[in-house]
């Protein structure tokens, strides 16, 4: 599921700053949530890691250590350790651990370059979070959050379902 | 027959036990098995309460230490055997005779399993490791025929254990070299088959180049699956031809051969997969568990939807049903 450019063309105009401040609300309160989350990174939790949507013009960078996410806007030569670019269901859908990567990567929806120690340290420590997007951050919208959380649920369900392609499309070797 | 299952974390634990595994594997957070990667396995703690869970819910767990000691430090392989077996791990895996040794001596009553990596393929060897180190299973490797299975099964004193779903290794397992010779780590000696610390990706017009060490492996057209960085699975120039010298990018398969492999004797089926993510785990346990529970008929639908969870977005049934002999 890809987010349509009629939902995306917007983020062109929303200052920087503003879209900045609410991610690392919502990492602040993922971190908060799951103390543990970047433990098992060990000397990748300095690293820069790069989150690049293919559907959205941005690029998100998180520095796990100094829990630091920085907002920039894409195209932009990007400065970081590691570098992953995915539609942005499928990077959420991995930060919760409801899809493979390695099933991602050889589909070629997920790429990845750069120090791949530091993603692959990365991608375990989000698969072994537990970390639930729908729970998490729904308490962000306060009194909204049963709404909050409804739509999130939603959202999400509808991504994952349409990422479940029919199997015959893949093939035997023998 | 029993599902035997793969874990790389917690997370990953739970989801085989809640999706109906009978027995999960696992292991330490070092060099002691053979999937040594970055931020997978467990620590101690992590395996008590994880063993804790499965015991809760009737589910076995089995301790791989299947890497070989390395001379001089063997003291990490002894600690490893020792914390699993106060941790209450119902088998270990082991693979180095030297291991199995001290296992057998200093703890006799703990179920030993041989790992796939001691490349015990014929029935002099498996009967030598049931007599010396009292082995009680062994798995077998990934090079024979089910006929050559049922062979085996008939002249060994221990059970079989054979892989069914997975990663497939080129057919020299636990003396495969080729990782060693590309970035001198292997999975035998450090846990590791083509590190990632050696790994680099990089786009190249629309093709996706892979790199390991000083080595390319593959380049992937756009819109073609791709496969792991490993020299196995290498895409090479030779002569005048271009292809896959050793295997394709590919999964072994072999779910549609279960009467087989029960007929031929074998007490247990293993999903190959520690260093993939939950979602892999509870996809393909939950689906073999709904197979083996399945008329035969009815599996082959169930799986299929398996295949794009694969290297290279393809299945094959490798040297269990060899046509090329």
């Amino acid at each position: 599921m890809l987010i349509p450019p009629i939902l995306s063309a917007p983020l062109h105009m929303i200052p920087i700053p503003l879209i900045e401040r609410i991610c690392r609300l919502m990492f602040g309160r993922i971190a908060k949530a799951h103390p543990g989350l970047f433990e098992r990174l060990d000397e990748h939790r300095q690293k820069r890691f790069a989150f690049l949507p293919t559907d959205l013009p941005l690029a998100f960078v998180v520095v796990p250590g100094r829990e630091e996410i920085s907002v920039l806007r894409q195209p932009v030569e990007i400065e970081a350790d590691a570098i992953t670019e995915a539609p942005l269901f499928l990077l959420l859908a991995l930060m919760e651990g409801r899809c493979d990567a390695d099933a991602l990567f050889f589909s070629r929806d997920l790429s990845v370059t750069g120090d791949m120690e530091a993603m692959l340290a990365m991608r375990n420590a989000l698969d072994a979070s537990n970390i639930d997007l729908q729970k998490d951050l729904a308490k962000l919208a306060g009194p909204l959050a049963p709404i909050a959380r409804r739509v999130i649920g939603e959202i999400r369900d509808r991504a994952l379902k349409d990422q479940n392609r029919p199997a015959g499309e893949a093939a035997a070797w023998n | 027959m029993e599902l035997i299952c793969p874990a790389g974390t917690p997370a990953a634990f739970h989801e085989a036990v809640d999706a109906g595994a009978d027995a999960v594997y696992c292991g330490f957070r070092d060099e002691t098995n053979a999937r040594n990667f970055p931020g997978l396995n467990f620590s101690r703690e992590e395996l008590r309460e994880a063993i804790a869970y499965a015991k809760r819910k009737g589910t076995q767990t089995f301790v791989a230490l299947n890497t070989f000691m390395r001379a001089g430090a063997e003291e990490i392989w002894y600690k490893g055997a020792a914390d699993a077996v106060a941790l209450g791990a119902d088998a270990l895996i082991l693979a180095d005779f030297g291991l199995m040794a001290h296992v057998a001596e200093k703890y006799p009553e703990q179920r030993l399993h041989v790992s796939v990596q001691a490349s015990a393929s014929n029935p002099d060897a498996i009967n030598f490791l049931v007599d010396a180190f009292n082995a009680q299973r062994v798995v077998l490797p990934r090079t024979l025929t089910i006929a050559d299975i049922a062979r085996i099964g008939k002249n060994i004193r221990c059970e079989m254990e054979v892989f069914v779903f997975g990663g497939l290794c080129v057919m020299a397992e636990g003396r495969c070299s080729l990782s060693s010779y590309a970035t001198g780590k292997s999975p035998n000696m450090n846990g590791v088959c083509s590190p990632a610390s050696h790994v680099r990706y990089r786009k190249d017009g629309g093709e996706l180049v892979s790199e390991l060490g000083e080595f390319t492996i593959n380049r992937f057209p756009a819109g073609e699956a791709a496969g792991y960085p490993t020299l196995c699975k290498g895409r090479f120039d030779i002569a005048d031809s271009n292809g896959y010298a050793f295997e394709d990018p590919v999964s072994l398969d072999v779910m549609g051969e279960l009467e087989a492999l029960k007929a031929a004797g074998v007490k247990a089926l293993k999903i190959e997969g520690r260093q993939r993510g939950k979602a892999y785990v509870a996809e393909v346990v939950s689906t073999m568990k709904a197979a083996l529970n399945s008329p035969p008929d009815r599996r082959a639908p169930l799986l299929a939807r398996l295949r794009t969870m694969s290297e290279g977005q393809k299945t094959t049934s490798g040297a269990y049903e060899k046509r090329w002999r």
